[in-house]
C-alpha cells in the first residue's frame, strides 16, 4: 500500500527538513508542520509505539516520527496494525495506536478498527488522505474513510485545519480511553499535515459532549443491595468492562467478602482467578458446563460490565430466566439493550463495586448455592480423553504450555476451535494475559496481537499466541515483523488441518458436508518459520510436546510450533446457537 | 481441568473419546421461567410485551460536518423503525436542533435516546411530552383544470397557494400529522403530480426545555427571522 505520490515541492522541504533534525535526540523538536504537531500530541499522551504501514499520504506523519522517541513498528499488513495496537491497548490499558495511508492503507485497517469496536478495545488509528482540495475528486488512493469508518468507531475526525491537528489528534485519543472505550480515527489531509504551524497541541481533552457518568446514584446502588441481600443463589457475571475499568481488586473483594460464586464472559477471562474455589470459568457458547448451570438457576445475577452478546446468553427466552438482574456498566446504551436490568447501575465498575458491597449490610447466606456449584463442577468436569489410538489431543497442548509459563503470560489467540481450548484449558488468573477476538470473531488476529502484546508486556512475562492452521495463515506475514523486530513471542499453532469450527458445525448441523472447510495444503509452519527467519517444530505426538514447548519458550525470538492434533476433535460443551445455556451438548449426539 | 501430564489410559473409562462426561441434558434440572423477546422475565400475571407506540424525540446537536449522515447511519444500521428526520439551526451558533419521530416499542425508543446521545455531536437528547407543541409542512402540487375548487379547499386547511400555472397548482400546508393526511386525501380529488413532506418538527409546551438540561430563552440572541414569505 505504499505507492508513494510522485513527490512535490511541498515534500522535498518536508523531507529536507527531517534529515537536519535527525540528531536532537532528548529536547524535542519544535513543532513546525501539522504533522510535527500531531506527533507530539501522542508524545504528550504518553504514547510509547506505534503500529502501521507507510504510504504515499501519510508521509508527512511519518517524516515527523523520524525525529520522535515513539517506537514505530512496521507491520507487514495495515490490518496487522490495527490488531497489534489493539493488543497493546488491551496488554496497557490504555489506546494503542496505529498508522495507515488513504486508500487501501485506510481500508485494511477496517477489520482491525471494527474488531476493537466490537470489544470496546481504545484505538486510535490515524489516516493519511488525499489533499483536502482534492477529497471528492476520486482522486488517487481516496476513499471516504470517515464515511467508511462511521460505524464502527467511537467517533472520527476529519482533520482541516493544521493548527488544530495536534488537538484533534489528543482529543481522539483521549476519547478513545474514556468511559467505554472504544477506537477512534483522525483523517489527514496530506496539506493539513504539511501545512505549517508552530502551534504547540494543548493538553488532550475528551469533548464536553461525552463526559461519561462514573459515581453510581446512591439509589440505585441501594436498591441492586437489597436485591443481593435477599438472593438466594447470586451469582457475579464479570464482562471484560472489569478490566477496562481496572476493577479485578473490585470484583474479587466483592465476591469473597459477600461469598458470591463468580462466572465470567469470555472478555473477562482473567478478572477473577481461575483456580479459585469460587470461579466456575466463563459463560457461553463453549463456556464450561457449570458455569452454564449457575447462570441458569442463579436468582440474582450481578452482571458487570458486559453487554450480553448472545455469544454469552443463548437463546434469550432461557438466559437466567428466573434471575433478577442487577446491571452495573458505564455505558447506559448497554441498560438493558439485550438483557431487562431490573437493578441498573450506571458508573465505573470499581466504583459500583465499591459502593454495592459496603451498602450490602447483611450477607445472602449462600452456603447451599456454593456447595450446588461445587456439585456442578464434580459433574461436568472439563477432564478430556487422550486415547492411545487417537492423535495427539489440542487440550493437551495448551495445558502443557500453560504449565512450562509463568502465571503473568500473556496469551493471544486466533479465532475458531483452537481459540475455545485455549481459552478452556489454560487456567487465567491474572487480568490483561487473555488478548483476544471476542466480538467480531477476526480469524487472523493472533500474531499480529502477540506481537503488540510482546510491546506492551513486562520482559518477565511470557507471550504466547494460540493458533489454529487457518487462523495463522491468515496473517502469517507478519511473522516477518517479529523477526526483524527480534520479539520472544511463542506461536503454538493447533494444526488439525481444517477451518476447524466450521467442520464441527457441518458435522453438527449440515450432515457432514465439508464444503471448504478442508486446509491440507496449508503449508508446512515449521519451515515457513525458518524461511521467515524464525524457529520452527513439529509436534504429532504426546512425548515430544513437553521438549518442543520447552525449547520454543527457551528460544529468545519468534518460535512456531506447529501441533498436528487429532483432526476430528471438537470443542464442548456446546450451546447450539440460540439454544438454552442449561442444556449445552457434552458430546455430538447431544446437539 | 485435567492436570495430567501425560496420557493415561485408566481415567479415561467414563470420559468419550470426542466429548465431555456428565449428566445428559435432558436428565439435569431446568428452570420453568422464561424471558420475553425484549430480554424482560416473563411474568405470567403481567402483560409483558411492549406494542410500538410513536414518539418525538428531539436532539440538540452540534453542527458539525456529517452530523446528519451519523444520525441516520446509526438508525439504520440498528434497524430503528423511523417515520421521518428533520434538521435546522437554532439561535445558538453551531448548533443544531434534530426532530425524529419513530415507531418503537418502549425498549427501542430508550434504545434509541441512549444510543443517539453516545454520539459525539450530540449535546442533549429527550422524548417529548404528549402536549408539545408540534407541526409538518407539505407542498402539494395538482392538476390546475379547477383552479377555485383548489383555491377553497387550500383556504379550508389553512394554507397558502406559492404557484398557480395553466397547468398546475402548488400549495403548502402545514398543522400536525392528521391535519396533513386528511389535507392530501382531500386534495386527490383534482390529481396530485408531486408531494414533498418535511416530517414533524416539534418543540416542548410552555416554558418546558425541550431537550434536557436546555433553558429555553437563555440560548443566546435571536436568529434574523426567516422570511420565506417575501
Amino acid at each position: 500500500m505504499s505507492e508513494p505520490v510522485p513527490p512535490t515541492s511541498e515534500d522535498d522541504e518536508a523531507d529536507g527538513a527531517a534529515e537536519e533534525s535527525t540528531e536532537t535526540g532528548t529536547g524535542p523538536t519544535p513543532v513546525t508542520t501539522g504533522a510535527s504537531s500531531v506527533i507530539r500530541a501522542l508524545e504528550n499522551a504518553g504514547v510509547e509505539a506505534a503500529f502501521g504501514v507507510q504510504g504515499g499520504a501519510i508521509m508527512p506523519i511519518y517524516d515527523a516520527l523520524y525525529d520522535s522517541d515513539i517506537r514505530h513498528v512496521t507491520m507487514a499488513h495495515e490490518q496487522g496494525a490495527a490488531h497489534a495496537a489493539d493488543a497493546f491497548g488491551v496488554v496497557r490499558n490504555e489506546p494503542g495506536v496505529c498508522l495507515a495511508t488513504s486508500g487501501p492503507g485506510a481500508t485494511n485497517l477496517v477489520t482491525g478498527i471494527a474488531d476493537a469496536n466490537m470489544d470496546s478495545d481504545g484505538v486510535l488509528a490515524l489516516t493519511g488522505q488525499v489533499p483536502s482540495g482534492m477529497v471528492g475528486s476520486d482522486a488517487f488512493q481516496e476513499t471516504d474513510t470517515i464515511g467508511v469508518t462511521t460505524p464502527i468507531t467511537k467517533h472520527n475526525y476529519f482533520a482541516d485545519d493544521s493548527d488544530s491537528v495536534g488537538d484533534t489528534v489528543g482529543e481522539a485519543f483521549a476519547l478513545a480511553r474514556e468511559g467505554r472505550p472504544g477506537p477512534t480515527l483522525v483523517d489527514l489531509p496530506k496539506d493539513v499535515t504539511l501545512g505549517e504551524t508552530d502551534r504547540e497541541p494543548g493538553p488532550a481533552k475528551t469533548p464536553k459532549t461525552t463526559t461519561p457518568k462514573t459515581v453510581p446514584d446512591d439509589d440505585a446502588v441501594a436498591a441492586a443491595a437489597r436485591a443481593v441481600e435477599d438472593a438466594e443463589r447470586p451469582l457475579l457475571l464479570l464482562g471484560g468492562g472489569v478490566i477496562k475499568a481496572d476493577a479485578a481488586e473490585e470484583a474479587r473483594a466483592f465476591a469473597r467478602n459477600h461469598g458470591i460464586p463468580v462466572v465470567t464472559t469470555m472478555p473477562g477471562i482473567g478478572s477473577f482467578p481461575e483456580d479459585d474455589d469460587l470461579c466456575l470459568s466463563w459463560a457461553g457458547m463453549h463456556g464450561t458446563g457449570y458455569a452454564n448451570m449457575a447462570v441458569t438457576h442463579t436468582d440474582v445475577l450481578i452482571a458487570v460490565g458486559t453487554r450480553f452478546d448472545d455469544r454469552l446468553t443463548g437463546g434469550i427466552d432461557s438466559f437466567a430466566p428466573e434471575a433478577e438482574v442487577v446491571h452495573i456498566d458505564i455505558d447506559p446504551a448497554e441498560i438493558s439493550k439485550n438483557i431487562h436490568a431490573d437493578y441498573p447501575v450506571i458508573g465505573d465498575a470499581g466504583t459500583a463495586l465499591d459502593a454495592l458491597s459496603s451498602e450490602v449490610a447483611a450477607d445472602p447466606d449462600t452456603e447451599e448455592w456454593r456447595e450446588q456449584c461445587l456439585t456442578w463442577k464434580e459433574e461436568y468436569p472439563m477432564d478430556y480423553a487422550t486415547p492411545e489410538d487417537e492423535p495427539l489431543k489440542p487440550q493437551f497442548v495448551v495445558e502443557c504450555l500453560d504449565e512450562a509459563t509463568s502465571d503473568r503470560a500473556v496469551v493471544t489467540s486466533g479465532v475458531g476451535q483452537h481459540q475455545m481450548w485455549a481459552a478452556q484449558y489454560w487456567t487465567f488468573t491474572e487480568p490483561r494475559t487473555w488478548v483476544s477476538s471476542h466480538g467480531l470473531g477476526t480469524m487472523g488476529y493472533g500474531l499480529p496481537s502477540a506481537i503488540g502484546a510482546r510491546l506492551a508486556a513486562e520482559d518477565d512475562q511470557e507471550v504466547v499466541c494460540v493458533d489454529g492452521d487457518g487462523s495463522f495463515l491468515m496473517t502469517i506475514q507478519e511473522l516477518s515483523v517479529a523477526v526483524r523486530e527480534e520479539l520472544d513471542i511463542t506461536v503454538a499453532v493447533l494444526n488439525n488441518e481444517y477451518i476447524g469450527m466450521v467442520r464441527q458445525w457441518q458435522d453438527a448441523f449440515f450432515e457432514g458436508r465439508h464444503m471448504a472447510a478442508e486446509y491440507n495444503w496449508c503449508p508446512e509452519f515449521d519451515k515457513l518459520a525458518e524461511a521467515f527467519g524464525a524457529r520452527g517444530w513439529r509436534v504429532d505426538d504426546y512425548d515430544e510436546v513437553a521438549d518442543a514447548v520447552e525449547e520454543a519458550l527457551a528460544y529468545d525470538g519468534p518460535s512456531v510450533v506447529d501441533f498436528h492434533i487429532d483432526p476430528r476433535e471438537n470443542v464442548y460443551p456446546m450451546v447450539a446457537s440460540g439454544g438454552a445455556n442449561g442444556k449445552f451438548a457434552l458430546t455430538e449426539d447431544q446437539l | 481441568m485435567s492436570s495430567d501430564d501425560s496420557p493415561s489410559t485408566d481415567a479415561d473409562e467414563e470420559i468419550p473419546k470426542h466429548g465431555l462426561q456428565g449428566p445428559h441434558p435432558d436428565e439435569r434440572p431446568h428452570p420453568t421461567g422464561r424471558r420475553n423477546s425484549q430480554g424482560i422475565r416473563i411474568d405470567p400475571a403481567v402483560e409483558a410485551e411492549h406494542h410500538p407506540r410513536r414518539a418525538v424525540i428531539s436532539a440538540l446537536v452540534e453542527d458539525e460536518p456529517g452530523v446528519l449522515s451519523r444520525v441516520s447511519g446509526l438508525v439504520s444500521r440498528r434497524q430503528f423503525n423511523i417515520e421521518s428526520l428533520t434538521v435546522g439551526p437554532t439561535t445558538v451558533d453551531g448548533h443544531s436542533r434534530l426532530t425524529m419521530v419513530v415507531e418503537e416499542p418502549d425498549p427501542g425508543i430508550d434504545q434509541i435516546e441512549k444510543q443517539l446521545a453516545k454520539l459525539k455531536p450530540v449535546i442533549a437528547v429527550g422524548e417529548l411530552d404528549d402536549d408539545m407543541v408540534r407541526t409538518e409542512l407539505v407542498l402539494l402540487k395538482v392538476e390546475g383544470d379547477e383552479p377555485d375548487k383548489v383555491h377553497a379547499v387550500t383556504d379550508m386547511y389553512e394554507g397558502k397557494t406559492l404557484d398557480a400555472g395553466p397547468r398546475t397548482i402548488t400549495v403548502q400546508l402545514t398543522g400536525d400529522e392528521q391535519k396533513i393526511d386528511d389535507a392530501v386525501d382531500a386534495f386527490r380529488q383534482f390529481g396530485i403530480i408531486e408531494i414533498a413532506r418535511t416530517g414533524q418538527t416539534a418543540l416542548a409546551r410552555g416554558d418546558q426545555a425541550t431537550v434536557p438540561g436546555e433553558e429555553p430563552g437563555t440560548s443566546g440572541e435571536p436568529t434574523t427571522p426567516a422570511n420565506y414569505d417575501d
